[in-house]
């Protein structure tokens, strides 16, 4: 790996290298301050995910827990004020809003969510690397217009998707129901071209030994190919994993019917409350419990997000 | 021969389903948008619907009674676009170059940082930023501690735009802008049309440069990382300094990038959808419907949705998008472009 950087010239004057120096401190700076943006409303989202709803409102600032816990309501059932539980930067931390959203249908939609992101995710690793190994490997009539109009798939906009799905759907008789979810995202254009790419980059020799020993297609795909392609399909199963447990617009559409189906996402839209009235614990510590399944899976398997990120826009 | 048979039945699963949820819904969208069919009757039925032409077309696009609603979605949509695409594809590479110098220590730090908001779902990400952007939130806070005169905006429910707020700085509103500006084009006042995005809108705006601009910069940074070193030594030995280095050698290399970052961009911020969904309300809906949202509403929402009606506006949207990527293809260039 090399590193495109702007070596310092031997030959420099002072003036140049003052300039330098200046320059040098004023992207650092950026640098930092970019990152602090990026960090900060995170540290604020958890600690606020342990207040109050009236010290979420008045109090956001405070970011450091007591070692204490509060309730919200007091003996008589009133709303402990604000000050009660932060002063400065400190608060005492309550799990009200974590009991408010385990007691609601939180625990169903996360499960919801787990299945759905997990069986589209294995129904997508079969389906698209059967038709990836097709398209880079098996001649047959009409493997470069498949080609072609996987590429123009790739062009489609997903909210132009939204009507006709949904009434497709309808027809069908699979709105509302897990399978209608699972069937619609069953199989999508970047894995597909995803596992031709990879194919296409192994060697052809084992297949052809493999071949000569009389083994079918089906035999060495499923024997031997598939065993050899584990980054291409960690990579698929991670992007796959996170395009569905992050998933609001399919979920709103084939799913919007039920509430007892939703999942994580479209969960929280509803946790939010109606109108301007935002239950802030409830939403915040649902960002939350929704957030931490994939914060853990990116920072086990970071190099497989930044690896395959050239991708991560495209997918539908 | 075998082979034949082993590859359509290889390929068969995934173009079925290709096909039927990705390519047949788009026709079926073309057809329903040339009917009347509200969604409710059922299609069975053999009055379920009739063929009525360019009528929905008619009523939204050309010169109908919803023009005003379609036009002002585009041109929330335009503002949206034209904001975040040009801010984060700046910012993406500014930071990828920062992060880049040998001389940075805690590269893999600031790769994650940057990267995390895009693990997350856009859903959460509204709702950190509704919290954020609230009226006694930290973002009101913090900026009336910096500016201890700064009165406390409301973010997410002001509809005032930009450039009429600047405009009004210099005493020019509404009323003293002159007649030219109450000229009506496609359904809108020219003064409508250069209202900028609204606060509440520019709200969202922030969001989506925060959400994107770290997914960009690691684009940028493996775009900058397979530039080999030999070329910029060259450059030295020639007597470039390190600016006309950057303008001459990096930017030209990093052409092919730019390309996919934007046209990743605009695919992406034509359609922006999630966040309005979660951070618009009923105040703002003049000033925030994007036309992807606007889709939607129409299906779904108010006294009389129609899918029809909803199908023709996606179909627009298609072709907006569609020609917005070869209009970039022109001025970027993407004949070189890296998939």
């Amino acid at each position: 790996m090399t590193t495109a950087t702007l070596a310092p010239q031997r030959t420099e004057s002072g003036t140049i290298r003052t300039l330098r120096t200046i320059l040098t401190v004023v992207a650092l700076a950026f640098l930092v301050l970019f990152a602090a943006v990026q960090i900060v409303p995170f540290v604020l989202t958890v600690a606020n995910s342990f207040k109050c709803d009236a010290a979420v409102e008045n109090r956001p600032l405070a970011f450091i827990p007591r070692l204490a816990t509060v309730t919200c309501r007091d003996a008589e059932g009133e709303f402990i004020s604000p000050d009660e539980q932060v002063d400065g930067v400190l608060f005492t931390p309550s799990i009200d809003g974590y009991r408010g959203i385990l007691n609601d249908q939180l625990p169903r939609w996360a499960l919801n969510t787990a299945g759905l992101s997990l069986v589209v995710t294995l129904v997508r690793l079969v389906l698209d690397s059967m038709a990836g190994y097709a398209l880079a490997r098996l001649s047959f009539p009409g493997n470069r217009l498949v080609f072609f109009v996987i590429l123009g798939v790739l062009m489609i906009p997903g909210v132009v998707l939204l009507i006709p799905r949904f009434l497709m759907l309808k027809e069908m008789g699979l709105l509302n129901t897990y399978q209608g979810y699972i069937i619609t995202l069953a199989a999508d254009a970047f894995g597909i071209l995803l596992m031709k790419q990879f194919f296409e980059s192994i060697p052809k020799e084992i297949e052809e030994a493999a071949q000569v020993d009389g083994a079918n297609r089906f035999t060495i795909f499923f024997r031997i190919v598939l065993p050899m392609a584990t980054p291409a399909l960690t990579a698929l199963t991670i992007f796959s994993f996170q395009g569905n447990w992050n998933n609001f617009m399919d979920a709103l559409i084939i799913l919007g019917g039920n509430t007892d189906m939703y999942n994580l996402p479209l969960g929280l839209t509803v946790l939010r409350g109606a109108g301007q009235d935002i239950q802030y614990d409830l939403v915040l510590a649902g960002s939350v419990v929704t957030t931490i399944p994939m914060a853990i899976i990116f920072f086990f398997f970071q190099r497989y997000f930044v690896e395959g990120i050239s991708y991560s826009g495209l997918k539908g | 021969m075998q082979d034949t048979l082993a590859g359509l039945s290889f390929v068969l699963p995934a173009v079925v389903v290709l096909f039927t949820f990705l390519i047949l819904p788009l026709l079926v969208a073309f057809y329903f948008s040339f009917t009347d069919w509200s969604g409710t009757r059922p299609l069975d039925q053999p009055d379920a619907y009739e063929m009525v032409g360019f009528e929905n077309y008619q009523r939204w696009i050309i010169d109908g009674r919803r023009v005003d609603d379609f036009y002002r979605s585009v041109r929330n949509t335009l503002y949206y676009v034209a904001g975040v695409v040009p801010i984060q594809t700046a910012l993406a590479l500014v930071l990828a170059v920062i992060v880049n110098q040998r001389w940075l220590k805690g590269k893999a730090f600031f790769r994650t940082a940057f990267y995390f908001p895009s693990i997350t779902s856009s859903i959460v990400v509204s709702f950190i930023f509704l919290f954020l952007f609230s009226g006694g939130g930290p973002i009101n806070l913090l900026l009336k501690a910096v500016f201890p005169s700064f009165e406390p905006v409301s973010w997410t429910t002001n509809n005032d735009g930009l450039v009429h707020l600047l405009l009004n700085v210099f005493g020019v509103n509404g009323r003293t802008v002159g007649p030219w500006a109450e000229t009506e084009i496609l359904g809108l006042e020219i003064w409508e049309w250069i209202s900028g995005p609204s606060v509440a809108m520019f709200t969202i705006m922030c969001l989506a440069i925060w959400t994107t601009t770290g997914t960009l910069m690691v684009i940028y940074l493996s775009a900058l990382q397979n530039i080999p070193s030999s070329v910029y030594e060259a450059a030295e030995v020639d007597g470039a300094t390190g600016l006309q280095a950057f303008r001459h050698i990096t930017l030209p290399l990093l052409r092919p990038t730019t390309f996919f970052v934007v046209t990743l961009g605009l695919i992406g911020t034509f359609q922006v959808f999630d966040q309005i969904y979660v951070l618009q309300n009923d105040q703002t809906a003049r000033t925030t419907t994007s036309v992807a949202y606007l889709v939607y509403a129409t299906a779904f929402e108010g006294t009389s949705p129609s899918l029809a009606e909803a199908s023709a506006i996606a179909i627009v949207l298609f072709i907006i998008i569609f020609v917005a990527t070869l209009i970039q293809r022109r001025f970027v260039g993407g004949d070189q472009a890296e998939t």
